[in-house]
């Protein structure tokens, strides 16, 4: 893991592979969508509104699973100081808040047709939401500084804090929602586990898809802001030398 | 312990020389409460049944009002460097600091509750349930805001960053809170909202004192 502290060996790999990584995504989401849109069965009951799941599922997957990634690299960032931890950290958490909107809306699209309305306080759709705040809240909390490393260690506490909150969070929400209404969307859950293979396909294709597009976006990301980080430190030289020569 | 004691009475002193600060939030949860059979109509039935959420919403805000105060003042004049200097460990000056806080905006709010309780027509088994919840909860409130306020420290617009950090996460408090009142309205008991309730208590109490030494120790830096 220190080995790639180092931001020329981890460009230097992260180059190499970000070809690749770029057409798996193509290749993968242009068969996950053929499946999706053409190649699979419509649902007996929902019809071809059944097609929103393979973008609604995977992004509500990559949702959770980018969190995860930046409370572990927050973690990292904060243990053992790694310079590119926080970096990635910090290139996560948009990627993150995108997949959440996406799993938000098409939710709500999806909605509609199915229960009648855009919006229900359903447990999966709260919870949902509070996590799309807590990105929220962690992207402003790392633009809140002038000092951009004082706002990255604060981001940093503040995303494993949420991280230790999210299961009492999901469970109370769990809670609260079956207090008021019990099972009407037991049909919901069922259908995940049985899922007919047909639709199972395009629907890893999909999620498979989506994995290569967090990794791909976050390398595209993790340049920048170390080019960035570059320019910072070219202009405060430039700053520091314009002051010496008066 | 007697360091603890020392620095829970010092914020206790300043908060009372000061005098304004926790007036102005329980007036605020006052006048948010007493604004809400305007917008939703004076009907008793209707009010009754909004009560117990309405009365928890508005403690929360009139809680993150308070909070972005909690280490704002000694970050400003330089006394957080030396509470970060003394042997004392951190973690038990956050522990200190949070129980002034708490003693000083967290009770105050206990206080007003009957009166707002008779404003909203809480009948009495909702208004014991009340007490009982914002006692076990509120505490929780300003250990979660501890966390939040040590980070906004030296932020730009730090006072409306830490409602947007801290409020997701007590949306649990919220949850609990309101359903002990909802059920003990109903004559249903409330001994499991009020167990869980305290089990966040004993976590927070056991993690947000941590997180917040580690926020401190970063801003201090």
């Amino acid at each position: 893991m220190h080995r790639f502290a180092n931001p020329a060996r981890f460009l230097r790999i992260a180059n190499a592979v970000y070809p690749w990584l770029v057409a798996a995504t193509f290749l993968l989401m242009a068969a996950g969508l053929w499946f999706a849109l053409f190649d699979s069965p419509p649902d007996y009951q929902q019809g071809d509104s059944v097609r929103i799941m393979y973008i609604h599922v995977p992004s509500a997957w990559m949702g959770m699973f980018c969190y995860t990634a930046m409370a572990v690299f927050s973690a990292m960032a904060l243990i053992w100081k790694h310079p590119l931890a926080d970096l990635l950290a910090r290139a996560t958490a948009p990627i993150g808040a995108g997949f959440t909107f996406v799993c938000l809306v098409s939710g709500s699209l999806w909605g509609k047709p199915m229960w009648g309305a855009y919006w229900v306080w359903d447990a999966r759709l709260t919870s949902m939401l509070i996590l799309f705040f807590l990105y929220l809240g962690y992207m402003a909390l790392a633009n809140a500084f002038d000092d951009p490393i004082r706002g990255q260690k604060a981001a940093a506490i503040l995303a494993v804090a949420g991280f230790v909150n999210i299961p009492i969070i999901k469970f109370s929400v769990d809670w609260w929602h079956t207090l008021h209404q019990p099972s009407s969307f037991s049909l919901f859950a069922a259908k995940h586990s049985d899922i007919a293979p047909s639709m199972l396909l395009p629907l890893g294709l999909m999620a498979l898809a989506c994995q290569t597009y967090y990794f791909m976006v976050l390398i595209l990301r993790a340049r920048a802001e170390i080019a960035s980080a570059k320019i910072r430190t070219i202009r405060m030289a430039q700053v520091h030398a314009a002051g010496g020569g008066e | 312990m007697i360091r603890f004691l020392d620095i829970v009475r010092r914020d206790l002193r300043l908060a009372l020389r000061q005098g304004s600060d926790s007036v102005m939030v329980v007036t605020f949860f006052i006048l948010t409460v007493v604004l809400f059979p305007f917008g939703i109509g004076p009907e008793a039935s209707v009010l009754e049944r909004v009560a117990p959420g309405v009365l928890w919403v508005t403690a929360l805000l009139a809680a993150m009002l308070s909070l972005d105060r909690l280490f704002q003042a000694d970050y400003e004049d330089g006394s957080l460097e030396l509470l970060v200097l003394t042997p004392t460990p951190l973690e038990l000056v956050v522990a200190a600091k949070v129980t002034a806080h708490w003693l000083t905006t967290g009770l105050p709010l206990l206080a007003a509750a009957p009166l707002l309780a008779i404003f909203l027509h809480l009948n009495a088994a909702g208004f014991g349930a009340l007490l009982l919840t914002m006692l076990v909860g509120t505490p929780i409130l300003s250990l979660l805001g501890g966390v939040g306020a040590a980070l906004v420290l030296g932020a730009r617009r730090g006072g409306v960053l830490l409602s947007l950090l801290i409020l997701p996460l007590t949306i649990p408090v919220l949850v609990f809170g309101v359903g002990a009142i909802d059920a003990a309205i109903l004559g249903m008991p409330i001994g499991s909202y009020l167990a869980i309730l305290g089990g966040m208590l004993f976590a927070a109490l056991a993690l947000a004192p941590w997180a917040t030494a580690a926020a401190l120790r970063q801003a201090t830096e």
